[in-house]
């Protein structure tokens, strides 16, 4: 392939010190940024990637780079931005912008860099990714040479249909518990009982040899006696496959590289709001304040205003986040917040309130280290905030086949946006027994939450998941309101209801 | 320094041409993607192309919106367009697929394992086309080569000595612009018509209409394929026939007695008007119930059958849609009449499923 200029042109590159350098003045702390021009093509197919352009060869980007290049030749999406979570942050500027819009992207990617780099959920991601990549890239080629193509790529399809079924918060507690089950039980008979500290010569008092014995026995058989394996329901699907599923060699790379890139994309989905909020934030700041010049204002609000745009059935995570941040900075810096505003009732009041204490900025600046979307809106989407932006919530009609607008209750509201936001909009399933009828049977459960699975995809993805595990698979979801087992033993579906 | 998407794509589009290849009994007896036609491509909805996983029923799902409207207000049939910046979360839609006719035929051709055409006709027929090879000195404005013209100034200015690398400026003068220039160039050509002939009277119905239409797409498909041009003629009849277009062909219902011979004859005509059998491909079928008024005039078409339209065309094929009404009589005649005969293909369509068949009946002889 053609290799392209990719740096920055040196107009551009002054731009891009001066806007760096107001990031800096404003206490933004991101990893250095290296942008490099792309045209559209290019970036669809970075796009089509998820932002690593060195990604494992997979049909599924080339399908993904059609609909984007369908998309932007028919006028619908257009993207201006891509960056990278990494250190140094990648991040990619479309040729065909004007000068204006390169700037603003600037200014929004050194927003989301010091994002990745301080937001607490983003701490446990690999921030040299983008060589982690390659490297997972080289694996399955040189798998697929061996293996051939085909075989990997549908295997890589399997792993692929339970991406979605990884612990999120799992990273956060230590590294995973990833231990089979002869790993416990060697654990169990090294124990030797409680034993406490003591002396030697006062041992055999202290730690009676009988008494040890007696309680390692004990432990034993409570293995033995243990019905379930895995001992907790496990929602680490993909981690308890790579160490349990009867893999080759091969196949437990490929699967550990999906989990691994799972993990990786993981915190962008439980963070979208907050990050697109920050970005946002930051490039209407330093553009306003600082970077824009008289005869660019129009051109930047028009460009501001497109990506803030709202229609009435889609919550824009930019303008949330940006609104949401820009109200935080607001109380905090008039003082309305803590017990004493909180227990002050009367509207007229709550509206007028005004206790200058200025803890705006650092307000903000300590919530996107510590929150992610869940606990962002739990914490500060306010009644009055809701009323303000007019958010509703929505429900299919299905006697007129349409969408119609629900509720406006603020409770109603809050409860169902972090209901779609819940394990990133994902179902939650967990394995609650491996050895389910004690025939190595694979059972799964759903955490109902109102919302039904979609049967039919459901069915695929069990046939998937037991070409991983080689026994027959369950899962237990609701159905119309009852609890219902799907099953495939390799040949067929079956389902029954299930107390 | 970025891979190209190109082998991932190929992949995909390898992956698309499967599903079609298995879907396709399916996608010719639901005839959906007639409706789906545009001037050289077929959009093809694809059912679970996309990875399956455990996920929500999207219409159950609702969520939060923001804007006006009262409890009740509709906000759209579907979640229509996600906001800008709202796209990294794969649509929940079916995704539809731009085949070009000509990879449908490569396909149905493939999966029917249907023999090349091997066509017919004068090759010193040919047709001029207007081909952009060669370089001129003059010409439109519009037909400038920037390339070239540059190309030709850097060169002159680097002869003489005034160009300079520092304030590396190129300025062409009118002797350096270059322009494309064009050549006709003359191709042998083979050219071939059909002509669809269908029973309207009263007997055939909507579903039977509806076969016929299916399986005229498809083979319109085919032949388009393997020859460069195609007339395509539509002939209706029940007791007269008239020559109609094609939206008529598929629509009309007439009612009424069945003379088949009318049909046979106006073709005929038609041959002797505008296609000279010497130059080109001819392809009539024929589509009817089988119904036929009377024996004599039964005799008739075997007359014009064997004396004027099988010595004009490649092959004649008749397919007899099952109707309730129709008493199948005229196939039977036909095998009758030309027993052992290459040219004469007849087919029997009971139902949409044994369209692929009568498709491969048709089109299987390569002729």
């Amino acid at each position: 392939m053609l290799t392209v200029e990719r740096r920055l042109p040196p107009d551009l590159e002054e731009h891009r010190q001066i806007i760096r350098q107001y990031a800096v003045d404003f206490g933004l702390d991101f990893f250095e940024v290296i942008f490099e021009m792309v045209d559209y093509d290019e970036m669809n197919m970075i796009a089509s990637y998820g932002g690593f352009p060195t990604r494992y060869p997979h049909w599924r980007f080339g399908m993904q780079y059609e609909e984007l290049q369908k998309n932007y030749s028919y006028g619908l999406s257009k993207i201006y931005e891509l960056v990278i979570n990494n250190d140094p942050s990648y991040a990619y500027l479309m040729r065909a912008n004007s000068e204006v819009a390169q700037k603003l992207v600037m200014a929004h990617v050194y927003g989301h860099s010091d994002f990745f780099k301080n937001n607490a959920w983003f701490s446990q991601t690999n921030r040299k990714m983008v060589d982690e990549i390659a490297n997972h890239a080289t694996r399955v080629r040189r798998h697929m040479d061996q293996y051939g193509q085909d075989e990997v790529e549908q295997f890589i399809d399997c792993c692929l249909s339970l991406e979605n079924l990884i612990d999120s918060y799992a990273p956060y507690f230590g590294t995973p518990k990833e231990t089979t089950e002869e790993q416990r039980e060697q654990e169990a008979l090294d124990t030797h009982g409680t034993k406490f500290k003591t002396k030697p010569f006062m041992d055999s008092f202290i730690n009676p040899p009988e008494e040890l014995e007696k309680e390692r026995k004990e432990r034993l058989e409570a293995l033995e006696q243990q019905e379930h394996f895995p001992v907790n329901p496990e929602k680490d699907v993909l981690g308890f496959l790579l160490h349990n599923a009867p893999l080759k060699r091969w196949q437990r790379d490929v699967l550990g590289i999906i989990r691994d890139e799972a993990y990786y994309f993981a915190p962008q989905r439980m963070t979208k709001i907050m990050n697109e909020g920050w970005a946002s934030y930051w490039h209407s700041t330093i553009m306003t304040t600082k970077a824009l010049e008289d005869s660019e204002v129009i051109e930047y609000a028009e460009m501001h205003s497109g990506t803030m745009g709202t229609s009435p059935g889609v919550l824009n995570p930019y303008k949330v986040g940006l609104e949401l941040f820009r109200d935080i900075e607001e109380r905090w810096d008039n003082g309305r917040f803590g017990p004493e505003y909180e227990a002050c009732t009367d509207y007229d009041e709550r509206r007028r309130w005004n206790k200058p204490v200025n803890k705006g900025r650092e307000k903000i600046f300590e919530v996107r280290k510590i929150y992610n979307d869940i606990t962002f809106i739990d914490e500060f989407l306010t009644e009055e905030f809701a009323d303000r932006h007019q958010l509703f919530t929505y429900r299919f009609d299905r006697q007129n086949g349409q969408y119609v607008v629900d509720s406006r209750e603020f409770e109603a509201v809050k409860t169902k946006l972090l209901d779609s936001l819940s394990n990133s909009g994902q179902p939650v399933i967990a394995i609650d027994d491996a050895n389910h009828r004690n025939r190595g049977e694979l059972h799964l459960t759903h955490e109902f939450a109102e919302v039904p699975l979609r049967i039919d995809y459901a069915r695929s993805t069990l046939e998937n998941l037991y070409k991983l595990w080689t026994r027959p698979v369950h899962l237990v979801t609701t159905v119309d309101g009852k609890r219902k087992q799907f099953s495939y033993n390799g040949t067929r579906h079956e389902e029954k209801l299930v107390s | 320094m970025v891979k190209s998407v190109e082998p991932d794509r190929n992949r995909f589009q390898k992956i698309v041409r499967g599903k079609i290849r298995e879907n396709l009994k399916q996608y010719v007896s639901q005839g959906e993607l007639i409706a789906r036609q545009g001037a050289d491509t077929v959009s093809v909805p694809l059912p679970q192309i996309d990875i399956p996983n455990f996920r929500y029923g999207h219409q159950d799902k609702g969520g939060v919106g923001q804007g006006p409207g009262e409890e009740g207000t509709p906000i759209g049939d579907e979640k229509a367009g996600a906001g800008p910046g709202a796209g990294d979360q794969p649509g929940e839609h079916i995704l539809e697929v731009d085949v070009t006719l000509e990879e449908l035929a490569a396909i149905l051709g493939e999966e029917l394992e249907l023999p090349r055409i091997e066509p017919k006709g004068n090759k010193s027929i040919n047709t001029k086309k207007d081909y952009y090879t060669g370089i001129h000195r003059s010409g439109p404005e519009s037909l400038r080569h920037f390339k070239r013209t540059f190309k030709q100034a850097l060169r002159r200015q680097l002869q003489t000595g005034t160009y300079n690398p520092d304030a590396p400026v190129i300025i062409p003068t009118a002797d350096d612009r270059r322009y494309r220039a064009w050549k006709p160039q003359s191709m042998p050509q083979s050219n071939a018509a059909i002509i669809y002939m269908m029973d309207v009277s009263g007997s055939m119905g909507n579903e039977q209409k509806e076969i016929v239409r299916i399986e005229s797409f498809w083979i319109d498909t085919w032949l388009r394929s393997q020859y460069e041009q195609i007339e395509t003629r539509y002939i209706i009849h029940d007791a007269t026939a008239r020559e109609v277009d094609h939206h008529t062909f598929f629509h009309v219902r007439e009612s009424g007695g069945t003379k088949i011979s009318s049909a046979y004859k106006l073709a005929t005509d038609m041959i002797q008007k505008e296609f000279p059998p010497q130059d080109w491909n001819i392809y009539p079928f024929h589509f009817s119930d089988g119904d036929n008024w009377g024996g004599d005039d039964t005799r008739l078409c075997m007359e014009l059958l064997t004396e004027q339209l099988l010595p004009a065309s490649n092959v004649f094929c008749y397919g007899q849609v099952k109707s309730a009404y129709g008493s199948g009589q005229f196939i039977k005649d036909l095998m009758e009449a030309f027993p052992d005969n290459e040219q004469v293909v007849l087919s029997e369509i009971n139902s949409r499923d044994e369209i692929l068949a009568s498709i491969k009946t048709f089109l299987g002889k390569g002729a």
